[in-house]
């Protein structure tokens, strides 16, 4: 499987009071038409990769890589014209807080519009109705009031799946994800993700999947990426999840609440200051 | 069971704009004892942040009553009401002014209730949520967003109320980083007596911090269940049961 995306030693930097702070620190890896999934501590910088790769590193911090590809494209010389083209077309990102990434003072119908880009041979009325099938499709249940709304109007998990809606519109080809479901209850979830699985099996779609939920990430996922302190510690096959070697990846297991009930405190993770070296 | 803390009674919340009319909650009711940690779990819109911002008096109530210990609430809330009862909402984002620093965040609550040591407590707050001294100086922008959603829960208990809503207040964290923030709130409750409600999304959550729970789905309350009942998947509605077997992560198998 020849490699959709391939970043070699992405380093993201930003400036402190405590002098520059490197929070992501030689990361690689390589996507295909694939789920991969990026676990890693509260922190660790899963959202800071995915934005570099974006180009949307905040100012005032850097990222630098040896190589940053997609699909051929070097990345690391797109001029805003290229990022034009490819953001919004060819790459989507999900962003971890919804509701501050929507515009507060557009109404969900109009932002939806604006991500179909309609008007290339598209009648407003069929542009509506395929926003508003999208709509359907992550499970809201009244699409036309959620259409009309402004996003302060929208539940934490409404504002969510109109995210993803937004960036599943355009059909892209690399679809980075960050934490898209956690505001979710799981029946929602589910209904979700098989739309990304559809999407990866049935189109082809690189998927880059940020999530802290560790059942979801190795039911869902085909490979996972471990970070801890800006590196990427482990790589697994999403099943062999519990071979896990890394020992970060291994005490998170044992951190988590059970619904048939478990130990009270809930077992915490011993870090090891070597574990950030 | 302690005396009685909370008691919802037949809550009703209705958003109106234009010809859209949300009920957002239809009739909810629930006692919350003093002491206790109760759960509400449920769809996503559902009504459950609705339900703790009208317990809070941020949402258009249409009927129903609200009461804390024996008080009938009003609306505005008084300053009383913020200093016993603090929220953490689910959006941490939104809660947190944009320009200010996290050690303004949490510092001007404090001055405003004339708490003393401010130094120390801000420090202490921080700490208990992971966080080093850092990130006090660090505006909201630069945090990551579970490091965002920690300053939101250090910034409810750092005024030491005697009732948190919490608003899936772990929905960003990772395992190990969940566990301790869990842990805290349980050692608090249990040295201070606090009383939590609590939403999530999470199951396995709620079965850990809540002695009782309640199932929302469309605006309504559909099930009240105990953790043991929980824990034994011993569910009565359709939507429970759904709930329950979802948890176990995703299949492929079951095509739609
Ligand atoms: N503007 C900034 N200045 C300094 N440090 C920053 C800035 N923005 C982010 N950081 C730091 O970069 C690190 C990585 O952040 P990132 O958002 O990628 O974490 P994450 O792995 O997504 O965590 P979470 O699971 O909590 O969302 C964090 O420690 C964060 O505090
Ligand atoms: N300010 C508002 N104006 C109009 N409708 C609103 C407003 N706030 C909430 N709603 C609507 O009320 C309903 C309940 O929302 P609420 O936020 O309580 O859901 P929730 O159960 O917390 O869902 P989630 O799990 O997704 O956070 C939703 O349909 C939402 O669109
Ligand atoms: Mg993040
Ligand atoms: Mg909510």
């Amino acid at each position: 499987m020849s490699a959709l995306l391939t970043v070699d030693d992405l380093r993201i930097t930003f400036p402190t009071r405590q002098g520059p702070s490197e929070v992501v620190r030689g990361v690689t890896f390589t996507l295909g038409r694939e789920r991969l999934g990026i676990v890693g501590e509260s922190g660790s910088g899963k959202s800071q990769t995915g934005r570099a790769i974006l180009g949307l590193t905040p100012a005032p911090g850097k990222a630098t890589a040896k190589v940053l590809d997609f699909d051929g494209t070097d990345l690391r010389a797109a001029t805003p014209a290229m990022w034009r083209k490819l953001r919004g077309t060819r790459m989507s990102m999900v962003m971890q807080d919804p509701k501050f990434s929507l515009n507060p003072v557009m109404t969900i119908g109009k932002q939806l519009l604006e991500a179909l880009k309609f008007g290339a041979g598209e009648t407003r009325a069929e542009a509506t109705a395929r926003a508003l099938a999208m709509l359907e499709a992550v499970q809201i249940r009244d699409p036309e009031r959620v259409f009309r709304a402004y996003p302060h109007e929208l539940s934490g998990g409404m504002g969510q799946r109109a995210m993803i809606a937004m960036m599943l519109v355009t059909e892209p080809d690399l679809l980075i994800a960050d934490e898209p479901t956690s505001a979710l209850d799981v029946t929602v979830q589910v209904e979700v993700l098989r739309i990304l699985d559809r999407l990866v099996r049935e189109r082809g779609m690189g998927l880059i999947f940020i999530s802290h939920d560790l059942r979801l990430v190795s039911s869902f996922c085909d490979r996972v990426l471990v970070m801890y302190a800006g590196r990427v510690v482990e790589e697994l096959k999403a099943s062999e999840l519990k071979q896990a070697r890394h020992p970060y990846t291994r005490g998170l297991m044992n951190c988590l609440p059970q619904i048939e009930g478990g130990v009270r405190p809930l077992p915490t993770l011993e870090r090891d200051a070597a574990w950030a070296r | 069971m302690g005396a009685l803390m909370l008691s919802v009674e037949a809550l009703d919340v209705t958003f109106r704009r234009g010809d859209d009319t949300v009920r957002a909650v239809r009739g909810v009711s629930f006692d919350v004892a003093e002491g206790e940690s109760f759960g509400i779990v449920g769809e996503s819109g559902s009504g459950k942040s609705t339900v703790l911002r009208a317990i809070c008096g941020l949402a258009p109530t249409s009927g129903g009553l609200i009461r804390l210990r024996d008080e009938t609430l009003r609306t505005p809330r008084s300053a009383a009401f913020y200093r016993e009862v603090q929220m953490v909402f689910q959006d941490p984002y939104a809660s947190l002014h944009p320009r200010h620093t996290i050690d303004k965040v949490l510092s001007e609550p404090l001055a405003i209730h004339g708490f003393d040591r401010r130094e120390e407590r801000i420090e202490q707050a921080l700490s208990d949520v992971g966080l080093g001294p850092d990130f006090r100086f660090r505006y909201p922008h630069q945090l990551s967003g579970g490091q965002r959603q920690r300053v939101a829960v250090a910034r409810a208990l750092i005024l030491e109320p005697e009732m948190l809503l919490l608003d899936e207040p772990t929905s960003a964290l990772d395992a190990s980083i969940q566990a301790e923030v869990l842990n805290l709130l349980d050692r608090l409750r249990t040295e201070r007596g606090l009383t939590y409600v609590m939403v999530s999304h999470d199951l396995a959550v709620v079965a850990h911090m809540c002695d009782r729970l309640v199932v929302m789905q469309h605006g309504l309350a559909v099930e009240e269940l105990t953790r043991e009942a929980l824990a034994a998947h011993r569910a009565t509605t359709d939507y429970t049961k759904k709930l329950l077997s979802a948890s176990e992560g995703y299949t492929q198998a079951e095509a739609p």
